[in-house]
Order: structure tokens, then sequence, then C-alpha cells
């Protein structure tokens, strides 16, 4: 269905085009008048209208008629009194039965009979569709074409139409971003219904176990966050502590200290860092640094587990020095030369320059780039998979198992799991603080960047 | 003290090229102690250039390749042994437009004197700042809010405050780039006043597009054209009574 709908939209809409043409030309011909738009505007306005509802129909089938053939099948179903039966499953194997030619043997009569029934439904409604469509084409271009004459300003309303599917575009983005919040919203709201907001957020316990049977013995789960949040914290700091210095002095070094050459290499080369796979940290760290933390505890007497903060930590800030590097360096360039000059032209030298004036100029900036790379920190996921662990302890020891919220999240969703029990409810409310987290920070970071862009224009 | 004529710099065949562009081509020229010298001439002459390569600020662009001489004070500076810090708290530059560092007004004008230790102690370093505010007839203005930033003041204060920058380090030569090209008429005069007293403790040379400015503050004038110095001699003289007729036609606005 789908080959033959996308040839006959794409023959409508030649026809159409074609139609629209040499409607107003004939009619420029005939009453020897300048038309208002040129000639494409009005053959446009001829093949929007052929299109536009031939796309709706197309996609109307597309979302109803499985919904539609399967409610009749199930309506005229003859069910066998005393057996049975889930909606599901029976459409399931009706289905198997109908696109396998070759019936196979022990169903019974009345799946096979739902089946024949079933593709002669799907027949029908192939056939309509197509009719449909060429329908709803004919008649579009048909109904555009009467409207067109010389007054007509069918450039006016391509302009308009265009106008309309631009905003149909952004909102999608805009409807999708807003629906996923509400979805957080609603399933935390869930959450808390079975967990108490106050244990959540509270609450030093984190064993996200539910009983599997009922009356199984085991214990109660319970959800309290502050071990989640508190491993985050830590690893996020372990990875600022490596990647701010590190980041901001390679960025000190690409915009005052070396020659134009050397910059434009290094900066993409330093760009390529932050588009390798977080998969592929998470393996690195898991394999190369977690031991290499693991032997350097030992060899200082603290005993490290095989995963750790640590380990996760320094790798993450290896992952983040791009961000922070990228921005700043961009940061100090946006500050004014003559600032340099000014500092130089007294007799400073380039050291003194960048600590007393150069810095404390881009420093708005540089925390702006400091909290996005936060937030990124704190929303990566498979680093802290792999190397970090998934113990909810909390402890400032970095050399322990720690866990974070994105890992939870994972955990919480991984296996066959119900949307209905707290377990995996917890990962919308993880969700939703995390959000608000980054959220926060971002809108912060951006408002920080921005008014400091403000001072030097 | 000292002989009015006495030699502060000395230029000798002075080229300039930008990669390949020539920006200069052997210039030379001396420069009187305790005067002002006017650099005049058309966009991109080659004025503000030969004003850079004084205090060395040409090092800051990759690009641009320096040769001749230069002496200050008989010192030559056109080396890779000369000591470029040493040389730019000696020659102090006041910009084209105003630089004030995101800095209190007293940071700003103490940012000199600290990097360089010209103070032991707090109250020398509030000395410092407050007599190079006065000399730059800023003082008044700024005594009741020396802690507010440096760039809440107005255009002309700006610039004042960054020539107060400038003599804060002692220095005994003053470059000016175009100081008033970015203010107003009347800021421009009171700039103009300052310089005319700073003379008698500065080498000043300024670069100025205006010619009456030129013709207002200096005692000595410059004319520069496509990088050549065409004709150097007393401010008088060569708006009165040039001897080439490229300046004539530039002091009489025929071109430029």
């Amino acid at each position: 269905m789908f080959f033959w709908s996308i040839v006959l939209i794409l023959i409508g809409i030649y026809s159409s085009y074609i139609f629209g043409q040499s409607r107003i030309k004939k009619l420029v011909y005939s009453t020897n008048l300048k038309p208002k738009s040129q000639y494409n505007y009005h053959a446009q306005y001829v093949l929007s209208w052929c299109l536009l509802p031939a796309l709706i129909v197309y996609f109307s089938w597309a979302v109803f008629e499985e919904q539609i053939i399967q409610n009749l099948i199930l309506d005229s179903f003859e069910y066998v009194e005393g057996a049975a039966y889930d909606d599901g499953l029976l459409l399931a194997e009706i289905r198997n039965v109908a696109n396998n030619t070759d019936f196979s043997e022990g169903k019974s009569k009345e799946i096979i009979n739902a089946a024949s029934q079933y593709k002669s439904l799907k027949l029908t409604s192939e056939i309509s569709f197509y009719i449909s469509i060429i329908i709803i084409m004919v008649l579009g271009s048909l109904y555009a074409v009467r409207k067109i004459n010389i007054q007509f300003n069918a450039q006016d309303t391509i302009e308009k139409y265009i106008k309309y599917i631009l905003i149909f575009c952004s909102s999608i983005a805009v409807l999708t971003t807003i629906g996923i919040i509400f979805s957080l919203i609603f399933e935390s709201f869930r959450f808390f219904s079975q967990v108490s907001i106050f244990e959540f957020l509270f609450s030093t316990e984190w064993y996200p176990f539910i009983p599997i049977r009922e009356g199984q013995a085991a214990a109660e789960g319970s959800f309290g966050a502050v071990p989640i949040f508190a491993g985050t914290f830590l690893i996020m700091i372990v990875a600022m502590c490596v990647a701010a210095p590190i980041g901001l002095l390679t960025a000190i070094y690409l915009s005052e200290y070396a020659s134009q050459k050397v910059r434009k290499t290094v900066k993409p080369l330093l760009e390529i860092l932050a588009g390798i796979p977080t998969i592929v940290y998470g393996f690195f760290a898991f394999v190369t640094v977690a031991p290499f933390v693991k032997s350097f505890g030992q060899s200082i007497g603290i005993d490290a587990s095989p995963t750790s903060a640590l380990a996760a930590g320094l790798v993450m800030g290896v992952m983040i020095i791009p961000f922070i590097s990228s921005l700043s360096d961009d940061v100090i360039n946006s500050v004014p030369q003559n600032l340099r000059e000014g500092s130089l032209g007294i007799g400073a030298n380039k050291a003194e320059t960048i600590k007393k004036v150069i810095l404390p100029a881009a420093l708005p900036g540089i925390v702006g780039a400091f909290l996005l790379a936060i937030s990124r920190a704190i929303g990566e996921t498979m680093i802290v998979v792999v190397a970090a662990g998934t113990a909810a302890n909390l402890t400032a020891n970095p050399f322990e198992n720690v866990t974070t919220v994105t890992v939870q999240i994972v955990v919480a969703l991984i296996g066959d799991q119900e949307f209905d029990n707290p377990r995996t409810l917890s990962a919308f409310a993880l969700g939703l603080v995390l959000f608000v987290i980054t959220l926060s920070l971002n809108v912060l970071a951006l408002r920080i960047v921005k008014k400091y862009r403000e001072r030097y224009e | 003290m000292v002989d009015k004529n006495n030699t502060k710099i000395l230029a000798k065949d002075v080229d300039v090229f930008y990669s390949e562009k020539q920006a200069l081509n052997k210039i030379s020229m001396d420069i009187k102690e305790k005067e002002v010298t006017a650099l005049i001439g058309p966009s991109g002459c080659g004025k503000s250039t030969f004003l850079r390569c004084i205090n060395r600020m040409n090092d800051l662009i990759e690009i641009c390749k320096v040769s001749g001489s230069i002496k200050v004070d008989n010192e030559e500076i056109i080396s890779s042994a000369t000591d470029v810090v040493s040389l730019r708290s000696k020659i102090g530059m006041v910009f084209q437009k105003p630089n004030p560092f995101p800095k209190s007004i007293f940071d700003n004008v103490a940012y000199g004197p600290s990097i360089h230790g010209l103070a032991d102690t707090k109250s020398d370093l509030e000395n410092i700042v407050i007599t190079s505010l006065k000399k730059a007839g800023l003082y008044n203005e700024v005594k009741d809010r020396l802690n507010e930033p440096g760039t809440s003041l107005s255009g002309g204060q700006q610039q004042r405050l960054c020539i107060a920058r400038a003599i804060a380090v002692n220095p005994e030569i003053i470059l000016m780039d175009e100081p008033c090209s970015a203010l107003d008429p009347i800021a421009t005069a009171i700039i103009e006043e300052l310089i005319d007293e700073l003379r008698l403790n500065y080498t000043i040379i300024i670069v100025t597009h205006s010619m009456q400015q030129a013709a207002r503050v200096s005692q000595k004038t410059c004319f520069f054209h496509l990088g050549e110095l065409i004709e150097t001699g007393d401010t008088n003289k060569i708006f009165t009574n040039p001897d080439n007729t490229k300046t004539q036609d530039y002091i009489t606005g025929r071109f430029g």
C-alpha cells in the first residue's frame, strides 16, 4: 500500500501543478490581463490543495485502519461458550493465520473464519483507500482551480500556507517536549501516591524491591533517594575536579598562547572528544580506569571496590573537558582585544594580564560553561552504569561503589515490568527530579552567559 | 634643566610588513623630549602602525614584521633582546576607544603600580592613584566614588581614567592613538587641555584624524601617506607653509 500510495500522490502532485499552470495561462490568454501573481504560485496553490488533503487521508488511514478492522473482527467473532479469551492474543493469532496463506493445522474454525474476514476487510480497506485518495485529490484540485482568476493573489495565499506548515512543524517539537514533561509529572504523581514524597526526598534507604508474588515474605522496598543524589553529586564533584582545571587551562592556552594554526587544529580535535559515544567512555572506565583505581587504592591502603565513584568520575571528567574548554575559549576570546592591549600597554606581562584582567572579565561566562558541563555530567548515564556500580551507598569515599539517578532509572526499567508498582514508577520520579535540576542549571547558565554578553555589546 | 631639543625617540629606516603587504616604508624621524608630536594622514597611511612600533604593541599581531631601528633614550628597542615589559612601563598608551578594565575606578589606576611593585604600602598606592587621577584632571569628578566600576563613567571620563592609568606607572612617553575619536566635542576639549598640561612632564605622540586637533595640541607634526613619511616639521610651518604639495593638498582638504 505504501509504494502505490506514494506513486499516486506523486502523480497527483505533478498533474495538479500542470493543471493549475495551464488554467492560469489560459485565463491570461483569454482576458489579456496581467495576473496578480506569477504562474508558478497559482500552480503551487492548486498543488497544495491536492497534496494536503491526500496526506491527511493517508495518515488517518495509517493511524485508524488497523484499529477499525480489529474492532470489526472482535465484534463479529464467534466466541465459544466457556472458553477464556484475551483480545490481544486472539487478534495476534488471527493476524498470523491471515498473513500465512497455508492455514496451519489445528486452528479452530472460528479463528480461520475470522482470519478470512480479516483478509477481506484488509482488501476492502485498501481499495477504498485508493479510491478515496484519488477522489480527494481530484476534488481538492478542482476546488483550487475554480478559485483561480486573474485577480486572485496566489502568492500571498501560498505564503500563508507556508507559515502554517512552519508553525505546525515547530509546534510538534514544542508539544512533544510538553508531552514528555506532563507524562513525567503524572507518572511521578502515581509514584508519590504509593510512596510518600518525604520518604523519597529525605530518607536515606534505597531498596527498590517489591514482593514478586502476593504474600511473599520479602521485605517491603524503601525509596529514599538521598543516597542516589549523594552518589550523583559525588561523581559530579570528581568529574569537575578533573574537568574544571584542565578544561579552563586548555581554554587559556588556546585563546591566549596558541598560534592561530595550533588553535585551528587543536580545537576541532578537542571537539571530537565530545563526539565519542559515552558507552565507549564507559567501557574505557570499566576496563582501564577502574582496575587502576582499585590497585591505586590498595597501594595507599584503602580498600577500593572494583567499580567506584572515582573511576566513573575521572572518565566523566575527561568527557566534559571539551565542553568546558570549548565554551570557555569562546568566552575568553570574546573579551575585547582592547582590554588586553590596555593591560599589556601598561607593561603587564601575559600571565598578569590573563589573571587580573581577562579572567575576571570572562568569569561569568566561564561560570556558565561550568554549569552547562555540570548539567551534562549529572545527566550522563552510560559511564556510570558501567563504571560506578548500582549499590545505593551513602558515602563520601570516592573509592566505594555509588549509584546515580540515571543508573537507578536504568535499573528500574530493565526487565519485564508493569508500570503499576513503585519500583518502575520510581524511574519517573527520579527522572522528574533530574529534569528539574538540569533545567534550572541550564537556565541559570544561559542567563549568566547572556548577561555577560550584554556587558560588552 | 634638560635641553629642550633633546631627542627622545630616534627612528631610522623602519619597515613594517603585514604578511606580504608593506605598511610602512623606510620611516626615519626623531621625536623631541617634552613636546607633543602629532602624526596625521589619511586612513590606512600607517600612522597608527608606526605608533604601535614604539611600544612594540605590534608584537600582538602574529603576521606583523618590523625591521629597522628605533632608539628610545639611545637604546635599541626593535630587537629580540629588548625587555618589552620595562619598555612598556616607560611608554604609556591611550587607545582610540576608552578601555577601562572591568574593575573599580581605584583598581583601574592601581593596576599598573601594583604589578610593577611601585607602592610598598597601601597608603603609598592610594597616593599614587590620587596623584594620577589629579594629573588626569579626573579626581574631583570621581573622588566620592572610587569603588564604582570604571565602566560606569562617561566616555570622556573613561578616557581620562585611561590616561590616569597610563601615567600611574611614571612613564616618560605617552602614545595616544586617536584618543578623542570616540568622544563628543566637550570631552575632546577637556582632553586637549589635558594634553597641553601633560606636555610639561611627558613626551607625547598623538595620532589624530582631526587636523584642527593636531594644530591645536602639537608642536611638531608628521604627515604620513601610503606608508611613507612625506613631511615632518614644526606644526606652524606644516599648517601654514608646507614644503610638499601632498601635504598642502591634505591639510587643505583636497584628499583624505
